[in-house]
């Protein structure tokens, strides 16, 4: 519809509107987050719910203890091989829509801990990621941020079309593989289906270029 | 407390110990005891119950890994050159073997005294890395010693619950040894610095080249 004469029509008190708009406005005001946390990003997650932040005023107060009931999931902290395969049952539990922030550097890319032996480099390697917050931890304005422009998002999902987001588009995969554990790492480390990595030039690396290309 | 009363004390008590002090060169001056693995319960006792002594409480346990190692030194041989004798330098390279190394760090808190740091050593790093568990001593070295079991591969005998802790149960490798190989997991380093370069150009050459292609393709 026009928007001048949306709003001209609101200006003579007749309310106008559409189901996408609709649809949209309340899935937007309204994402209820999955309650778990796995480290220290938890703490600043937590402290964004609570009085002085205050993630209420954005529809988003009600963390529910049952994936089923959730829909984003927050992976605030370090995801241990150990928890991998559980991060990834919980996400395949969550009803469609369903979205994921990755808060802090350990749940982007390992952190602090990517050499390290039993921490997976990016929860991304095995569910789509919508959001990214680095930071160690990100303070509770960058999780409101990511939480408003995940909101913006959701606003300007389509309803049809060939861009309409996954949980309208039946060919689109709701659920991803679990990882098992091997006898060295998980198998598979990685779900290429949803990871691919970043091409750098090695070659580079330790001079004044990034080597990113 | 001195640690040379307190190995007295020990030997005194236990009959057939074999006690070593582990000499610290460093600033912190903290000196240890070296038992030997058969009697280490008896005198983990001792040091617990000894009314003078009385450490109570196990702080932490951890491990170290000492992989068998060459050792080179320069002797003095007295050959014949020409008829001649004469003394000549020869290097002689002996093999140390290695072995797996538990510390424990015990204090008192009814003494008010500690740390006592307390060593044992397993025979070697394969077959022979058994330990007598010092739980049924002091409770707190339970979880501590399944992260040792874990990390480092030690079997501790005796303890009551000797499972992995950090790892899951089908994981084979021990992550803390030296000669632990992480898998080959490496893509991208965006701040490639130290042994990541080398990884990955030994990633690259090993199936790199197929994934770099692709890449480029895409």
């Amino acid at each position: 519809m026009d928007e001048k004469l949306k709003n001209e029509l609101s200006k003579q008190g007749i309310f106008t509107t559409t189901l996408q708009e609709l649809y949209n406005w309340g899935r937007t005001n309204s994402i209820w987050p999955l309650n778990f946390g796995l480290a220290c990003c938890a703490i600043e997650m937590i402290a964004t719910t609570m009085a002085r932040y205050d993630m209420a005023r954005f529809g988003a107060e009600v963390f529910r203890p049952s994936p089923r009931q959730a829909d984003l999931m927050i992976v605030a902290g370090t995801v241990t091989k150990k928890m991998a395969p559980q991060v990834v049952r919980l996400y395949n539990q969550m009803p469609e829509p369903k979205y994921v922030i990755s808060m802090g550097a350990c749940a982007i890319s390992g952190g602090p801990f990517k050499q390290g032996y039993n921490v997976l480099k990016g929860i991304d390697r095995f569910i789509p990621v919508d959001l990214h917050i680095p930071g160690c931890p990100p303070r509770p304005e960058a999780l409101l941020d990511a939480f408003m422009e995940l909101q913006k998002r959701i606003d300007r999902q389509p309803l049809t079309g060939a861009d309409r987001p996954r949980h309208l588009n039946a060919d689109e995969p709701s659920e991803f593989p679990v990882p098992r554990f091997g006898a060295h790492d998980l198998e598979p480390a990685k779900n290429t289906a949803v990871w691919k990595a970043p091409l750098v030039q090695i070659a580079q690396a330790g001079k004044d270029e990034s080597g990113s290309h | 407390m001195n640690l040379e009363a307190i190995k007295s004390e020990v030997e005194a008590n236990v009959p057939g110990c074999r006690l070593e002090m582990v000499a610290n060169p460093s600033p912190s001056d903290q000196h240890s005891l070296r038992s030997d693995a058969e009697h280490a319960v008896a005198v983990a006792i001792v040091l617990r119950d000894a009314a003078n002594l009385r450490f109570d409480f196990c702080s932490n346990v951890t491990g170290i890994d000492w992989p068998s190692r060459e050792v080179s030194e320069k002797v003095k041989v007295k050959k014949l050159v020409d008829g001649v004798e004469q003394e000549a330098d020869e290097i002689r390279k002996t093999v140390v073997p290695g072995c797996l190394e538990v510390v424990y760090h015990l204090f008192s808190v009814e003494k008010k005294h500690g740390p006592l740091v307390l060593r044992m050593r397993t025979q070697d790093r394969d077959a022979g890395v058994h330990l007598p568990s010092l739980t049924p001593v002091w409770r707190s070295a339970e979880l501590q010693e399944r992260e040792v079991f874990d990390l480092f591969g030690v079997v501790f005998d005796g303890h009551p619950d000797l499972r992995r802790l950090l790892m899951w149960p089908g994981f084979v490798d021990h992550p803390m040894r030296r000669d632990y190989v992480d898998p080959d997991d490496y893509e991208y380093e965006p701040t490639a610095h130290d042994e990541v370069p080398r990884r990955a150009q030994q990633h690259r050459g090993d199936a790199g080249g197929k994934q770099l292609s692709e890449a480029e393709g895409g």
